[in-house]
């Protein structure tokens, strides 16, 4: 079908058929069953479909899944290592930093993108870095925490 | 005894959550699974003259296109959920609601062809295919324009557009005369506008009939899937419910939006059958827009009279309701029962009067929205409450100082009567609102806003708010015109090794009911919290439930496992008693163990529960199995209250307002979980924050929704909120086990008019003294209201 | 959220890709524009032509007189540049003003001047600045005056067939004292306002001050008869407030649900006065 393209994601190769209109999230949703990655809006807005690429926060709704032929890409299901929760993850737990889980992995994704250009964010700086993602449940409160959390944890282990 | 209640145990349900294994509607793949898509109008009020799938039909990956004529006529319209009359008495007006239009569509986004395809993407193709012949004609989408006469009608058989009107509380001329004597009178003439729900998750629903068993089984994203199962078998598609399973998933945010029962449901279950193969489908958030029921949306006219000494002598509010095109499940019941039984808030006000119209529109339905009706109510009596204070010149705290009803326990003294029908549980009002004063530190605000000069203005405002919740007891709603129980179910289920499984009707949604209720299990049977799994959402599993919404979950939900446990653990007294030889009445029962009092004589929860399983030495004529059910239909609702105070700054250049601070105090009555509270308050401040500075629907003339995506619809974003401060007080419920009041609405009731009370203070500092703003309060119109 | 179906060609070099250009072709860069264009299916191109990979195109360069940037730099790219930093400080205060972190690490430069929505922070940017737009033909490569670029609501003097490759800042003593403010819509995030001011002083008097204003019109523009008010006279309040008068003369103004055609010239005034402001 269509295109042959070959994507490392969370380390594993995978390689097959896509349409040219197939959106990157479609096909980690849909062909390699990769569903913590979600989609909340059909305009680039809301953030719940972001992942990396080539360590980059991207929003997989906004662009094709040929494009991602030959890149590396993470999704929240490869954030942790070993069983070992990525510090993110953690802090989302330790602060409460989710309610409904939906807008989660992409609040995740974008907020380890950020702490690496950033690694000791005011909060203002966190609340700006956020203006890609949204989330209903939390008021956004505990999910700065979390992210400050994340931040300390990736400081002292550094 | 409380290892776990009280406490901030951290969410047992985050780890699937936080690494993407949460399981949401969309998620699901079933082998066969087809993709469903629909043609939805694109006019707010036309005749349907023609549907022409013919083209679409010979699409690639077609399998099936319904239109409204393919339905047939056994299957009825989408019912509405609770009645409400007339106040002469006639029936309310309740037009059918077809799953899929035939001859005229009502609203943008009314459904005209359901397409089924292999695919998402060749299913989206063919609807574009299919060919509809529509003739336009007028719309309207203002609930009082709508009652008006000349204005276009939404049904024949609702003249003027009225579904019903309706009244409550003290006659109406006693009112009148009351504020005839009153030595200020404060007017107001405003709107709630009306905003979209916006869970980020956008409703899916997966209909599956398996014809081995013929059995329908409908995923869906809703916070109730018994209630789900009951208005879609018995009401609209006529099928016997045993034969039907509903699930509900993880589910990405509900407030509201996912209580009711939608067209879609109905057809992705009937639909399946007819093409014999499961049918997914999953809104575009622009269809959301256009398609979730929306919120508030009241038109109002409201008179507060005080006395000379700032005492509330009367209260008489007018309202315009907007129901949109259809009824949608409990839409009649908010801007009356939910509303109107609230309009004398925390005060002693001895005279009050509501009334209420409400109108069908061109528009989206309109039904509960998180705090639905409350809100309003709290939004009309806040308001009046600031406004006054500023044109008698007192201060704001003071006044309702002045005004609130004294504390009643609801123990030692009665629950305090309203003069609109409710009896208020517990309450002492003051204490919250000292303490946000506190927090705010207010004298010193004061003085900096009397010395702000920078082209700024400073402005603080108050909400003290209360609300009915922990919904409801059947009876009393059921005489309000309830088609339906409002009671909750749960399962204690003991495995023989001494392990729980709870099954609970209420639906988690992020509210975490697997965490909190599993504190209350164990806290109560005195196990580890790791011995207890919490299961909801599949009514095949869970005996029956009414769901999650109206701050009812821990209330209703968690009181019907309080008793089921009370149940188990009088039962394991008895089999406890046999083992130890020993009376029921001599046990004591903590920490996991039976104990013959004054003695060490014991013996394990465990070993009870593997005797109930393996009844070898066991007592004469008892039935096996440790596993008991309870049925909660609570006496009251509960009656949660708190003072809101917000901070805010206005750039005088440009109207921009930017919220400062944000302070909440609310008494929720006990905590389980204070982590969790904490969270459902922060979340549900930002949706009254959002209300008042963001978010409202714009529809034009036509009935166009002009900001239906969030390129134009503002969503409350993470810079648009300073961290809140946030405390409590806590007065216990009186009325169930567990003294909890209910926390899920609070944040979004107090906290808008504190916002708008805010603007309109810094306003009137600055010498701009307007009496409205209205919401949401862009900069455009907070700069018009001072270049005026 | 499925676009219509369409051809997907990927280009190795410009050359190649002006190559693949026929009319019912549209060129994929970032995307950021176009996708959410295709997804909504208010774009329905036969063919994209993917420029993305060409590591060429992403090239920010120093050269003696101006900044090349090439088309394919992404907004984040110039928000982290420290050269534009230096020289034009105002390309990298409107690339951080841009979408988010997601959209700005994928979307472009040239991508968006292309698409020339009338609420995108760049031709603003861009006019104040006197860029210049390289593009690529069949025929070779073109320049075009960045007065000259942007035509009308959503037109730019591209051509069919034709690409943008580059845009080159010069290094100017206004734009090496450059400003970017902006009032955002506030669900979009895309500008209400958006004023850039590259200004050069000589002593207290403007010397040469170029501004360009987005959001306000149906295209950018440069705010003429402020810049006249300004030029040769000192710079300082009175003169600021008196010189933004007719700041919208000569351009239609926008209005919305968000912005009426009354509070949006309000506005265009303050924000050219609050950039003026930051350069005094």
């Amino acid at each position: 079908m269509g295109h042959m393209i070959k994507v490392n994601v969370n380390g594993k190769e995978h390689s097959g058929g896509v349409e040219a209109r197939t959106l990157l999230v479609d096909y980690l949703r849909e062909d390699l069953g990769l569903t913590g990655t979600h989609v909340g809006c059909d305009t680039s807005s809301c953030g719940s479909c972001t992942i990396h690429i080539d360590g980059k926060a991207v929003k997989s709704c906004t662009m094709l899944a040929v494009q991602a032929d030959g890149c590396n890409v993470t999704t929240v299901e490869g954030l942790a290592t070993n069983g070992n929760l990525h510090p993110m993850q953690e802090g989302f737990k330790e602060e409460h930093g989710l309610q409904c889980g939906f807008c989660t992995p992409g609040m995740m994704m974008t907020a380890i993108d950020f702490l690496k250009t950033n690694p000791k964010p005011s909060e203002d700086e966190i609340r700006h870095a956020l203006e890609g993602n949204f989330c209903r449940c939390t008021g956004y409160h505990n999910i700065v925490k979390s992210i400050q959390y994340a931040a300390n944890k990736m400081q002292t282990s550094v | 005894m409380t290892k776990y209640i009280g406490k901030s145990i951290k969410r047992v349900e985050d780890k699937r959550f936080i690494t993407g294994q949460g399981r949401y509607t969309d998620d699901i793949k079933i082998n066969g699974m087809t993709h469903g898509y629909f043609v939805r109008s694109p006019y707010a009020h036309a005749k349907v003259k023609s549907v022409n799938i013919d083209a679409a039909s010979k699409m690639p990956g077609v399998i099936k296109i319904f239109v409204g004529s393919d339905i047939p006529e056994t299957i009825a319209g989408v019912p509405c959920g609770w009645q409400v009359d007339f106040k002469n008495g006639d029936t309310m007006k309740e037009p059918p609601h077809p799953l899929l239009v035939r001859n005229k569509v009502r609203h943008v986004g009314d459904g005209v062809a359901f397409v089924i395809a292999e695919t998402r993407a060749q299913a989206k193709d063919a609807a574009e295919n299919v060919d509809v012949d529509y003739e336009i004609l007028d719309a309207v989408t203002c609930p009082k324009k709508a009652t008006e006469a000349g204005a276009a009608q939404v049904h024949a058989d609702a003249p003027g557009n009225l579904c019903f009107d309706w009244e409550l509380g003290s006659p109406k001329d006693e009112v009148a005369a009351a504020l005839a004597s009153a030595a200020h009178v404060c007017e107001l003439d405003f709107s709630n506008q009306r905003v979209v729900p916006n869970a980020i998750e956008p409703r899916s629903a997966i209909g599956h009939y398996d014809s081995a068993y013929d059995k329908y089984t409908l995923y869906t994203s809703t916070q109730n899937p018994h209630l789900i199962r009951l208005l879609m078998c018995a009401f609209v598609l006529g099928i016997p419910e045993h034969k039907v399973r509903v699930v509900g998933p993880d589910v990405g945010g509900g407030f509201g939006s996912k209580i009711f029962h939608y067209a879609e449901e109905a057809l992705v279950t009937w639909s399946s059958k007819e093409i014999n193969r499961p049918i997914k489908w999953t809104a575009e958030r622009s269809e959301s827009f256009l398609t979730d029921a929306h919120g508030r949306d009241h038109v109002s006219n409201a008179k507060m009279g005080f006395d000379a000494d700032g005492k509330i002598v009367a209260l008489q509010a007018y309202t315009y309701a907007n129901l949109g095109a259809y009824l949608s499940t409990f839409a009649p019941a908010v801007p009356t029962y939910l509303h109107g039984t609230l309009m004398q808030g925390l005060y002693t006000t001895p005279k009050v009067n509501v009334d209420v119209k409400a109108a069908f529109t061109h528009t989206c339905a309109v039904d509960a929205y998180r705090g639905a009706g409350r809100p309003e109510a709290t939004y009309l009596l806040e308001r009046l409450l600031d406004l006054a204070a500023l044109e008698m010149n007192v201060d704001p705290a003071e006044l309702r100082f002045k005004n609130f009803i004294p504390p009643f326990d609801g123990v030692e003294q009665e629950g305090y009567q309203t003069q609109v029908a409710l009896q208020y549980d517990s309450g002492n009002y003051a204490p919250v609102l000292e303490r946000a004063l506190e927090m705010v530190g207010y004298d010193k605000f004061r003085e900096e806003q009397a010395a702000q000069s920078n082209g700024k203005l400073l402005g603080i405002g108050f909400s003290t708010y209360i609300e009915a919740c922990g919904i409801a007891p059947s009876a009393v709603v059921g005489a309000l015109g309830a088609r339906a129980g409002l009671f909750e179910v749960a399962q204690v289920r003991v495995q023989p090794t001494g392990k729980v499984s709870v099954f609970t009707g209420s639906h988690s949604h992020g509210q975490g009911h697997e965490t909190t209720f599993a504190q209350i299990v164990a806290d109560k049977m005195g196990i580890p919290i790791d011995d207890v799994e919490i299961i909801h959402g599949d009514s095949d599993s869970v005996a029956f439930g009414m769901g999650t919404y109206g701050s009812r979950s821990l209330a209703v939900g968690g009181s019907a496992i309080v008793n089921s446990i009370d149940k188990v653990l009088e039962k394991g007294a008895k089999i406890a008693a046999h083992l130890l030889e020993a009376s029921a009445d001599d046990l004591e029962y903590a920490e996991g163990k039976w104990t013959v009092k004054g003695t060490d004589k014991s013996v394990a929860f465990g070993d009870v529960s593997l005797t109930a399983y393996v009844p070898h030495n066991y007592p004469e004529g008892m039935e096996p199995g440790l596993d008991f059910n309870a049925f909660y239909d609570p006496a009251n609702f509960t009656y949660p209250f708190g003072a809101h105070v917000a901070i805010v700054e206005i750039d005088k250049e440009t109207g921009e307002v930017k919220l400062k601070r944000f302070i909440a105090v609310d008494d929720v009555g006990n905590v389980i979980n204070p982590m969790i509270v904490d969270g459902q308050i922060h979340g549900g401040l930002a949706q009254g924050i959002g209300q008042a500075l963001h978010e409202g629907t714009v529809y034009d003339d036509t009935g166009q929704l002009i900001n239906g995506s969030y390129m134009d619809y503002c969503m409350p974003r993470a810079d648009d909120f300073p961290s809140f401060e946030i405390d409590r007080t806590v007065t216990p419920c009186p009325h169930n086990p567990l003294g909890v009041k209910g926390a899920g609405e609070a944040g979004t009731i107090g906290s808008t008019p504190a916002v708008v009370n805010a603007v309109i203070d810094a306003l009137w500092k600055g010498g701009f003294k307007v009496k409205d703003v209205p919401m949401p309060m862009t900069p455009e119109r907070v700069w018009t209201a001072m270049n005026n | 959220m499925i676009p219509s179906s369409f051809e997907y060609k990927r280009a190795n070099s410009v050359s190649e890709a002006v190559e693949m250009i026929d009319a019912d072709a549209q060129i994929l860069s970032g995307g950021h524009s176009l996708i959410p264009a295709l997804k909504l299916r208010l774009n329905n191109p036969g063919t994209l032509i993917d420029i993305s990979k060409i590591d060429a195109l992403k090239e920010i360069s120093d050269n003696e007189k101006s900044i090349t940037i090439g088309a394919g730099a992404t907004h984040a790219s110039i928000a982290s540049s420290s050269v534009l930093e230096k020289h034009a400080p105002m390309m990298v205060q409107a690339a951080r003003e841009i979408g988010d972190i997601q959209v700005r690490n994928v979307g472009t430069i040239g991508g968006s001047i292309a698409h020339a929505d009338p609420a995108a922070d760049w031709p603003a940017v861009l006019l104040a600045s006197n860029a210049t737009v390289v593009i690529q033909n069949k025929d070779g490569n073109r320049e075009v005056d960045i007065d000259q670029f942007f035509k009308g609501f959503y037109e730019t003097a591209l051509n069919e067939g034709e690409i943008i490759t580059a845009i080159r800042i010069p290094k100017t003593a206004a734009n090496k004292n450059s400003v970017y403010v902006k009032f955002k819509q506030p669900a979009s995030r895309f500008a209400i306002v958006g004023c850039a001011v590259a200004l050069d002083k000589d002593g207290g008097n403007v010397a040469d001050v170029r501004i360009g204003l987005t959001g306000v019109s149906e295209s950018a523009y440069r705010a003429s008869s402020v810049e006249k008010a300004l030029s040769g006279n000192t710079l300082d309040d009175g003169l600021i407030e008196s010189a933004v008068a007719d700041v919208t003369e000569g351009n239609a103004v926008m209005s919305d649900h968000y912005a009426s055609e009354k509070y949006r010239k309000h506005l265009a005034g303050v924000y050219v006065k609050r950039a003026l402001r930051k350069l005094l």
